[in-house]
């Protein structure tokens, strides 16, 4: 019997860490920010049918970059965790911090057990009953998890879309000054993208209900004027 | 593929797809009235909902229902509802046992809901009838033990752009109605009012009042169903589900029409005399 080679622990979390990165890096960037009357989500996407946008809960939304059939299978996931929560209990104990904390223990145990990491990152987006409590969760494919304020980017271009957006909060922006700021750092300076090539949604600061709603190409077209 | 660690994830074979009945069953959560059928005799005085009532206009289709709820002969519940939105396109009303009436207009319209997140498109209206029709026969056991449900279902069918209506029976078989259907002890006398009515029923405020004027009846000669209670202010629901969707009527609306059909029968007596 063959010993196997020893290999560095270090060594194999890089390699891991690095197939992950790669993987991610192939697809479209995201990016999603607060804005005066809740959060906008905004991905590029050619695709009417593939979405990497979704709705989980009354106030809570998911989206996710990477391979598809991946972070879909999370998609489901969390909405079978927050129906069978809310079910259970009430419609008012489903949060985006618990779905965020079982996402991130479950991409922290497949990336140091299993063969292959998940090649995704996702965003637990969730609006609250006032703006300060509005939460955006940022799990990587390792389980990592960053609470980020104001606004965030996810995928291969994440870093030069944050660079774009600069310190800018959209806080107090409307609806129509957000996403177009989101849609310019999503092209960048060389390129512009047409409706077409756009997913966007919106959760609304609503009292109740179900506050998500895709914002369809002919109102994109309409608001980036 | 992945192990279970409370986010619910199901490797392919095991997957209960877009249902949650059969999510919840995977997960030991569904609801059960297996005791039920240790329970012996199984007469227990079991909260009763009583009439419903849903008819097609041009439009769309009107349900309403009264609001009483009986435990044998006396009245344990004034204000209990029975017809709820299913979703923005559809409502359904309930009749029978209360509790698990209640309990499964809940996993119905949270079924719905899941249904339309999980594969991003809601299901067509007979899809929705059918999922309720599963529902009633997966209840049969305990409707055997005396926890008959007996619901209607009416929606706004966007792709034939018209108003349909479904009435079901204990075992869950379900049949579509072409005009009127009503559920519950009261069913005979509201039934018999809308049959007489319906003709010259034309118009969606026809339609509210002839529903108005059943329910009234029905109240009138069976004691399980509750009429508009002006001392408290409780009057029946009424909603109507149209291309505007589910809209539930406003109180004060649904009083004044009470008023109306109280007037006139009242006008009737005095010709009488």
């Amino acid at each position: 019997m063959n010993m196997p080679f020893y290999v560095p622990p270090e060594q194999v979390m890089k390699d891991r860490a690095d197939y992950a990165q790669k993987g991610i890096a192939r697809g479209r960037s995201l990016v999603a920010a607060e804005f005066s009357e809740g959060i906008v989500l905004c991905a590029e996407n050619p695709s009417r049918n593939l979405r990497k946008i979704s709705e989980i809960y009354d106030r809570i939304g998911f989206a996710g970059v990477g391979r598809y059939n991946e972070y879909d299978q999370l998609r489901i996931a969390g909405i079978r965790h927050a129906d069978t929560k809310g079910y259970n209990y009430s419609r008012d104990d489903v949060d985006s911090q618990t779905l965020a904390n079982q996402y991130a223990q479950m991409l922290g145990q497949i990336f140091t057990h299993e063969m292959k990491p998940l090649e995704v990152e996702i965003l637990v987006a969730e609006v609250g009953f006032i703006a300060d409590n509005d939460r955006l969760f940022h799990i990587r494919y390792d389980g990592s998890v960053t609470d980020e304020d104001d606004f965030v980017a996810l995928g291969g271009d994440a870093e030069a879309i944050l660079e774009r957006l600069g310190t800018n909060s959209m806080k107090s922006a409307n609806l129509q000054e957000c996403i177009k700021t989101l849609v310019a750092a999503l092209a960048g300076p060389d390129r512009e993208l047409p409706p077409e090539q756009l997913e966007v949604a919106v959760i609304d600061r609503l009292d109740d209900g179900r506050c998500f709603r895709r914002i369809e190409n002919g109102e994109i077209a309409t608001l980036l004027g | 593929m992945l192990a279970y660690m409370s986010l619910p994830i199901f490797s392919t074979s095991e997957d209960p797809g877009p249902s949650l009945p059969n999510l919840l069953k995977k997960l030991g959560m569904g609801p059960s009235y297996d005791a039920v059928n240790s329970s012996g005799s199984g007469e227990l005085d079991i909260t009763h909902g009583t009439t419903v009532v849903a008819a097609r206009y041009d439009g769309g289709v009107v349900m309403a229902g009264d609001r009483r709820a009986t435990s044998g002969n006396l009245i344990s519940y004034r204000t209990m509802q029975k017809v709820f939105p299913a979703d923005k396109w559809s409502g359904v009303a309930i009749a029978g046992a209360a509790g698990p009436a209640i309990e499964m207009v809940r996993m119905f319209q949270l079924q719905l809901e899941h249904y339309e997140k999980v594969e991003g498109n809601s299901l067509s209206l007979e899809g929705k009838a059918n999922q309720l029709s599963q529902m009633v026969r997966a209840h049969l056991p305990a409707a055997m033990q005396g926890m008959v449900v007996v619901p209607l279902f009416a929606g706004y069918d966007r792709r034939r752009a018209k108003g349909r209506l479904f009435a079901y029976d204990v075992t869950g078989g379900r049949y579509e109605e072409g005009e009127y259907m009503a559920s519950g002890s009261g069913s005979l006398h509201a039934k018999t009012v809308i049959k007489l009515g319906r003709r010259n029923a034309t118009t969606k405020d026809d339609v509210v009042n002839l529903l108005i004027k059943a329910l009234f009846n029905a109240a009138d000669d069976d004691s399980a169903t509750g009429g508009p209670d002006s001392m408290r202010g409780i009057y029946p629901i009424v909603a109507t589900i149209s291309a505007e969707g589910y809209v539930q009527l406003e109180e004060e609306d649904i009083a004044a029409r009470f008023e109306d059909v109280i007037a006139e029968l009242t006008l009737d007596e005095e010709e009488i005399k």
